[in-house]
């Protein structure tokens, strides 16, 4: 065990270097700190003596060494566009992004792991096919038409839930920005965490039912009918059970993906997360802005896969095994 | 000796297929939608890249069966005085062209990548690592990633001349990693196999038995993900498009059709977006319900993941 948690840990951080070293890159070849850190007046001696004060002309490795210094200190670098550290503005922004994404997992975690068992042990019953048809549709549809249907009709023609931004927020331990704690907040939360959890609703349905009706078929399931077990015990206690560790294996991974897609449904419900942020910093082309958001995310990725990798070697020895080859 | 035709008439696979009704329907849909889409500059009933038929008066027209519609317009115009229907003809054109296209890059790579890796240990282990990280990324995040870099790189100027390969570029090497592994578990259970033995007991060279003997076998699990992918990839399109990484105005996509539209949504003018959408989800449907027919049929064993 020790061996594979070391080796995964050493893998993230290779990982981790490959993309600051993409980051880095294109920062080195894309963007002009000079240019926009100073005005037009400037003459062009004064940028060279500007660019070899910020050490612009040294060699690109020792550069890169220099970002991968700073990175470890938490500096990200200046945004061009917000002139502030991009680490300081993606920690402002981070809140709201992770409020939807917890409040979308929610979702999905309630209405999927109840309708998910019902299709299973029911298959035949017209709403399971009901769900499965509706999972199809949902995996068909792109998160940011649902977004755009949503607003639709509960914006624009039954003027119940707002469209766009986070209404009103409250400041929790000084730099929490929070929309949980008000009637306003959690209004504007609806229609995004719903439009965000509809990407990954249907797959976990998908998923539930079919390892649960796999599980259905095993043996010792079997052999709990046989012995007179109430139904719905056998169904939770017995089978359930057993569906929860690749669920949560695949769910864990899934729940990193959703970050890619709040950059789609913040953008279309203007929500001021670290999504719609990168995109507007591609826009701007605030190229600094948008590398701390990529090793951030990056970061992210790596940290949660990792984490689901060694708590599923913990529980599951045959991965560990088959690892070491 | 019976020709092909009639060999296909009689198999279990024509058989199977139109026992289906679901698949039956779904394919009939498809069809008739590459059809329309491929014909558009014949059976459209304006060019929407003529901007000498496009009068701005137009602008914004309802469907026909609402008010202060016309039959001109079937479907309505959009914000720029487009007809909607024809506008979404050669849209559906460019979604699809982007969607083959990407599917056939990330298939040639992935095929390639997954055969070396399965046939020849040594590339195995940094190869599928590489897969490994790029799956464990979301697609999405990896293509808009990759976009965003090229905006910035290469700025907005004749950006939509070149937009069609570029963004089959972007997707194509944004979801290789799911045709790679997929391969390379069907090598790996193939080159076991006696035949594989017998011909390397000819004497045949590795690349001869890679490509000739164990490739033709692997194939049915790829044409399997690559209905699924023909549909992700249209819906990466979109969602590239949506952030104003995709398809340019001047040349929309359905994707960027969608976007364009967002915008009008809030002054009542839904034509605009929802045919679009409708189309798109349409689209992205049956190939979905088809590939799910497929996979059934040739129920090979994917790799889980």
């Amino acid at each position: 065990m020790f061996a594979f948690t070391v080796k995964r840990i050493l893998q993230a951080v290779v990982v981790m270097l490959i993309i600051s070293f993409i980051g880095f890159a294109i920062k080195h070849n894309f963007g002009d700190p000079v240019r926009d850190l100073v005005g037009q007046r400037v003459t062009a001696t004064e940028r060279a003596e500007i660019r070899d004060r910020l050490g612009l002309n040294d060699p690109f490795p020792v550069q890169y060494a220099r970002f991968l210094r700073d990175a470890l200190h938490g500096d990200l670098g200046q945004s061009y566009f917000f002139k502030k550290p991009a680490t300081e503005v993606i920690i402002k922004k981070a809140p709201a992004t992770l409020e939807l994404v917890f409040c979308a997992a929610f979702i999905i975690v309630v209405l999927s792991i109840p309708l998910g068992i019902y299709s299973a042990i029911r298959p035949k019953s017209l709403f399971s096919r009901f769900v499965m048809g509706g999972s199809i549709v949902g995996v068909s549809m792109p998160v940011f038409l649902t977004a755009i249907l949503l607003i639709y009709i509960f914006s624009v023609e039954l003027h119940w839930l707002p469209s766009y931004g986070r209404g009103e927020t409250v400041l929790l331990f000084g730099w929490w920005d929070s929309g949980l704690f008000t009637v306003d907040g959690l209004l504007h939360l609806v229609m995004p965490s719903i439009a965000l959890s509809s990407i990954m609703l249907p797959l976990f349905i998908r998923l539930i039912r079919s390892e649960m009706m796999e599980v259905l078929e095993t043996e010792y399931v079997k052999f709990a009918w046989a012995k007179g077990i109430k139904p719905w015990r056998v169904w939770l206690v017995h089978a359930f059970k057993n569906t929860l560790l690749p669920v949560i294996t695949v769910g864990g991974v899934q729940l990193g993906i959703m970050v890619a897609f709040t950059i789609l449904t913040e953008t279309v419900f203007q929500w001021q997360g670290m999504g719609s942020m990168f995109i507007e910093s591609v826009e701007r082309s605030d190229t600094s802005l948008m590398v701390a958001y990529l090793v951030f995310v990056g970061i992210v990725f790596v940290l949660v896969n990792t984490f689901v990798d060694i708590i599923y070697g913990l529980v599951n020895p045959t991965v560990r095994v088959a690892g070491r080859q | 000796m019976r020709s092909r035709w009639q060999r296909f008439k009689e198999s279990y696979m024509l058989y199977s297929f139109l026992r289906d009704h679901m698949a039956v329907t779904c394919f009939v849909i498809l069809a008739i939608l590459v059809i329309t889409a491929f014909t558009a500059p014949i059976i459209a009933p304006h060019d929407p890249y003529d901007t000498k038929t496009i009068d701005i008066m137009n602008a914004q027209l309802p469907p026909v069966w609402s008010d202060g519609g016309t039959a001109d317009f079937l479907l309505g115009t959009d914000a720029q005085g487009r007809d909607m229907l024809s506008t979404m003809l050669y849209g559906m054109r460019v979604s699809i062209i982007i969607g083959v296209g990407a599917v056939c890059l990330q298939a040639f790579l992935g095929i390639v990548v997954g055969l070396l890796s399965g046939y020849i240990k040594r590339l195995d282990n940094i190869l599928m690592r590489i897969a490994d990280v790029q799956l464990s990324f979301s697609t999405y995040m990896v293509a808009i990633f990759i976009g965003a870099i090229v905006q910035t790189a290469f700025g907005v100027a004749g950006y939509d001349k070149v937009a069609v390969p570029l963004i089959i570029v972007i997707i194509g090497l944004a979801e290789w990693p799911q045709y790679a592994r997929t391969v390379r578990a069907s090598v790996l259970a193939e080159r076991k196999k006696e035949y594989v033995e017998a011909a390397r007991v000819i004497g045949l060279s590795k690349s001869r038995i890679m490509w000739r003997h164990i490739l033709p076998n692997t194939l049915s699990p790829v044409l399997v993900i690559s209905t699924v992918q023909v549909a992700n990839a249209i819906m990466s399109e979109a969602a590239l498009s949506f952030l104003g990484l995709g398809m340019p105005v001047t040349k929309p996509s359905l994707g960027s059709l969608i976007t364009a539209g967002f915008e009008y949504i809030f002054s009542g003018s839904w034509w605009i977006t929802i045919f679009p959408g409708f189309l798109l989800v349409t689209l992205i449907l049956v190939i979905n319900l088809l590939g799910d027919w497929v996979r059934d049929f040739l129920n090979p064993k994917l790799y889980k993941g």
